[in-house]
């Protein structure tokens, strides 16, 4: 048993953390206020690898591991969940359906420039009428000759305002259930395909995540990934990968809040003294640290047991649900421990209070979770 | 052309905090980097490196934790990395060092050897010009930007002063200290850090380089300067507040007072 | 055997520098504890005109050094024009202003001769060291440097090489009066240069202003808050800062304001200053804003408010208006640096 990061992946995490610290905290503020991603920062997270961690250099990738990822997932939310949910919808849902399941072929002409610095993707799964229940797709690819002809719309894929892959699931035989989804991939610039606006949000909203809606597009036969009728797999699949990255998003988010709040209460003073001499204000941030540390150790565990070839599904769900509530409750506890100015936009731990409740939602809220939990047990 | 660009690990001074009831160095915790300076040096060699073709070795004399700064320079996308390491290497001054790096660079080899300016912790900005003269090759200190190699040879750089800059040509081998203006360091690459840990980090000991050296001249002994004491500057309470002042006597005080700390 | 004090005193274009002078102030009173003289050495091309100033300032005697190839600062002939008055003269101490070309000519000089040198002094005496209580001891030059980005003090000795060499930042000594009725012997002393000590060319020198710097590198700031009343006030403020060789810099709430742009905000969202000067001008010191420059040398606050918290970060409070007082401080800042010509 083995708690410490090896020199490999303290490396990273330090690189991850300068790059955090230097690229992405000084734009966060004004991504989150103009609702617009940065193109420039995303061209430099592509630069250094942050888009394609854990995979192969044979395909251009950085030859890493889901515990890098999860320490990149995490430096980077410390001070944006935005760039956090951008990376990872781009790294363990876009990506990984095409490595996971894609030819050789399609792995040269899709993956390889997804993460070798090259292309965003984005994954199209959720649909107005079919949310925790995905199974409820709507969209529906007809096969004509060589082709499919995909119709229908797709709701909060994030990264669609600026991908240039798009992966998208839709029913080739609405007859057979889960078992009549399909996986598709495609350029954005593909007829029929239209992104709309940025949806108004809560938090994440520097995030792209729009209404996509595929009419009469055409598709050949060789961008299906995997088998006609695979599609719910690879879907469930990527899900329970991008869980590790939500769990991971999630801790980073509240080690970005609570540091932030321990810089201002052993700067703020009120009845005369610093407010971090209060009683109070330790044992709130020891029980703060500790939540976040079970979390951390959760999120590990699941990014191991990835890297291990194991069944990892139930270790990934305990890991999101956890730690999505665990951010929620620190990041609303920093807020307090601040204060008047912790209510403010000038400080960051207002934005991390918005950004953090997604993570209860989304890629499996925490019914679904339980759900999976429940299901690896064996509870019927 | 071989590039050897000298780098120091050093701990990161913004982070150094003084104890505020001791009033000491905490040194506990505090990360350490490779210098800025030379830092901007090795993002100047690799971009000489991509537009005029040869390699790119990094030295650095230190203690053993100093291979995570090989490490890090490695995975910024230098070819080789050495460690300068010996216990009898401990205690040296600046001339003292210099003696020592510069016997690691006739070890190694160099057409152009970079160093930054100075380091962060002892900001001296001797090391430097202390190797090029101790290796008897042309020193340029304080460039501030590379402009070309000509006929392969001759390196054309600007040399900062504080009311001008000269655009000197020096030829191979020198050495050019870098400002940290040189060039902004680009990240590791996440990539590069697996490959970083899988390449061999060269150790170069006392015995790797006695012939070199004059080992009356290395360490602690062989340092021409030693630290008499050292000590932290006096914290500061609050000073003279002055009330009811016309604004004529308010200015005469304000000149006073940069009078007295030499400000003017 | 010489034990004088050695003063290389900087020229660029025939021009002492300000270093020079204050280096010579230093020096008259380390030679009074040595009992021995000040001896200006003055590099350059047709440059011995201007030997007699640094008598004035206080040199008891100059060597000249000129050749063609110094007319522009070069290393290599530099050096050895400097390791030719050291062979010749022996002195027991060599001081060079902490320059651009001092920090790059003292190093190349002290490996040369085989000696110690002691960067960025702010403080030097002369005391007794002794390597055993019951010895006499020596007199040695007790060099004191800040370290560690200025967080810690060294005192250095260079017990037992000489010269003892020492580089010092320009503007922490006290120049002398200039005393033209001083007088002292102007000596040349004459070096063969060969054209191979020209080991580099010169292809340009481009003369220029001196160029805007980061606000974490200045070593003067004045910083306006609130209380500067509006965006146009920092062009006064500005002036201020020309006169002392420093920059503006403000609180956020300015910055928030659009009345100056953000890389120049200190505090807790802004940048990390510790400059020699700090000047607050109508910041009222909120603890965001003191955070990032409680660090500094010297703070100077100006606030209407007697109770401001600046107040108690500073070494001078002055309790009035700043749109006041700061006038007025540039025209007796301008008169003081008129009568110290």
């Amino acid at each position: 048993m083995d708690f410490k990061l090896n020199k490999t992946h303290l490396l990273q995490q330090e690189m991850f953390r300068r790059f955090a610290e230097n690229e992405v905290k000084p734009l966060a503020e004004e991504m989150d206020e103009t609702e617009i991603y940065n193109m420039e920062l995303l061209a430099k997270m592509h630069k250094v690898g942050l888009m394609g961690i854990p995979y192969s250099k044979e395909y251009g990738g950085v030859g890493g591991d889901y515990l890098g990822y999860s320490l990149a997932m995490e430096e980077i939310s410390k001070h944006d969940g935005s760039s956090g949910i951008t990376i990872s919808v781009h790294t363990s849902l876009a990506c990984s359906c095409v490595d996971g399941f894609g030819t050789e072929e399609q792995k040269q002409m899709w993956l390889r420039p997804m993460v070798d610095g090259s292309k965003t993707g984005c994954y199209g799964l959720t649909e107005p009428n079919a949310g925790s229940d995905a199974a409820g797709q709507q969209t529906k690819a007809v096969l004509d000759g060589d082709h499919y002809i995909i119709n229908g719309t797709k709701i909060f894929t994030t990264n669609s305002g600026f991908a240039d892959t798009f992966v998208m699931f839709a029913m080739t035989d609405k007859s057979a259930g889960t078992k009549g989804i399909s996986c598709f991939v495609m350029d954005k610039s593909t007829p029929g395909l239209t992104v709309g606006p940025n949806i108004k949000r809560m938090g994440i909203r520097a995030a792209q995540n729009c209404e996509v809606s595929y009419e009469n597009v055409r598709v050949p036969v060789s961008q299906r990934i995997g088998k006609e009728g695979a599609g719910f797999k690879i879907a469930m699949k990527a899900l329970d990968g991008g869980r590790i990255g939500i769990a991971a998003q999630s801790v980073g988010i509240a080690q970005g809040a609570l540091n932030e709040a321990i810089k201002y209460v052993k700067e703020r003073k009120q009845f005369g003294k610093r407010i971090s001499s209060f009683q109070n204000t330790q044992f709130k941030i020891a029980e703060l640290q500790t939540q976040i540390d079970a979390a951390r150790l959760l999120t590990w565990r699941a990014a191991v047991s990835k890297d291990d070839h194991e069944n990892f599904a139930q270790n990934a769900a305990m890991a999101k649900l956890f730690a999505s509530e665990m951010v929620n409750d620190v990041c609303r506890a920093a807020v307090q421990l601040m204060g008047g100015y912790g209510y403010c936009r000038e400080y960051p731990v207002e934005r991390a209070l918005r950004d953090a409740k997604i993570t209860e939602i989304y890629e499996g809220t925490s019914e679904v979770m339980k759900m999976v939990i429940a299901g690896s047990m064996k509870i019927f | 052309m071989k590039i050897v660009v000298c780098i120091k690990q050093v701990p990161d001074t913004n982070e150094v905090k003084l104890d505020p009831i001791t009033n000491t160095l905490i040194r506990d915790g505090v990360p350490s980097i490779i210098n800025h300076d030379d830092k901007s040096g090795i993002e100047a060699a690799l971009i000489l490196k991509e537009r005029f073709g040869g390699t790119v070795s990094v030295v650095c004399m230190g203690p053993p934790q100093a291979d995570v700064a090989l490490r890090e320079a490695l995975a910024m996308g230098c070819d080789e990395a050495y460690l300068v390491s010996a216990r009898e290497f401990g205690g040296s001054d600046t001339w003292a060092t210099a003696s020592i790096i510069s016997a690691a660079l006739t070890n190694i080899g160099y057409d152009l050897v970079i160093t930054g300016r100075q380091a962060i912790d002892g900001d001296t900005a001797q090391v430097g010009p202390q190797i090029a003269e101790t290796l008897g090759i042309p020193q340029v200190s304080y460039a501030e930007e590379i402009y070309d190699i000509e006929d392969g040879n001759k390196v054309i750089v600007k040399r900062q002063f504080e009311d001008r800059y000269h655009i000197i040509e020096v030829k191979m081998p020198c050495l050019l200290t870098a400002l940290a203006e040189l060039a902004t360091p680009r990240y590791m690459h996440a990539g590069g850090i697996i490959d970083a840990y899988k390449k061999d980090v060269k150790l170069l000991g006392y015995d790797d380089l006695k012939d070199q050296l004059v080992p009356e001249y290395i360490g602690l002994k062989g340092s021409p300067t030693n630290v008499f004491k050292s000590f932290t500057k006096q914290a500061k309470g609050t000073g003279t507040i002055l009330k009811d002042l016309s604004p004529d006597e308010a200015v005469e005080a304000i000149i006073a007072k940069l009078d007295e700390r030499h400000i003017i | 055997m010489s034990r004088d004090i050695y003063v290389v005193a900087e020229q660029r274009d025939g021009e002492i520098a300000k270093v020079a002078f204050e280096l010579i102030g230093e020096a008259t009173k380390l030679a009074a504890d040595l009992e021995q003289k000040v001896v200006g050495i003055l590099i350059g091309d047709h440059i011995k005109d201007k030997a007699q100033s640094l008598i004035d300032a206080g040199a008891d005697s100059v060597v000249v050094i000129e050749d063609k190839m110094l007319a522009e600062y070069v290393t290599e002939p530099y050096t050895k024009a400097v390791t030719a008055v050291i062979k010749e003269c022996d002195p027991e101490i060599i001081l060079f202003g902490a320059t651009s070309i001092g920090r790059d000519l003292a190093p190349r000089v002290a490996s040369r001769v085989h000696t110690g040198l002691t960067a960025d002094c702010t403080k030097l005496d002369i005391d007794v060291w002794k390597a055993k209580p019951e010895d006499e001891g020596q007199k040695l030059l007790f060099m004191t440097r800040p370290a560690f980005g200025g967080n810690i003090m060294a005192t250095i000795l260079c017990k037992h090489y000489r010269p003892q060499m020492a580089t010092v930042r320009p503007g922490v000594m006290k120049k002398l009066i200039v005393d033209h009725t001083r007088t002292g012997e102007i000596k040349e002393l004459k070096v063969n240069f060969e054209p191979s000590d020209m080991n580099v060319v010169i292809r340009e020198v481009v003369k220029e202003k001196h160029k805007k710097v980061d606000i974490t590198e200045a070593k003067v700031l004045i910083s306006g808050g609130r209380g500067i009343g509006s965006p146009e006030f920092y062009t006064t403020l500005q002036e201020v800062a020309d006169i002392l060789g420093g920059e503006i810099s403000s609180s956020r709430a300015n910055v928030d304001a659009g009345w100056i742009a953000r890389e120049r905000q200190v505090g807790q969202t802004g940048k990390t200053v510790r400059p020699e000067l700090y000047m607050a001008c109508g910041i009222s010191g909120a603890i965001q804003h003191v955070a990032g420059m409680e660090g500094s040398d010297c703070v100077i606050a100006i606030n209407k408010n007697d109770t401001a918290a600046i107040f108690d970060v500073s070494d001078l409070g002055v309790v009035g208006d700043v749109k006041v007082i700061i006038p007025k401080l540039i025209d007796a800042l301008k008169k003081y640096k008129t009568s110290q010509l």
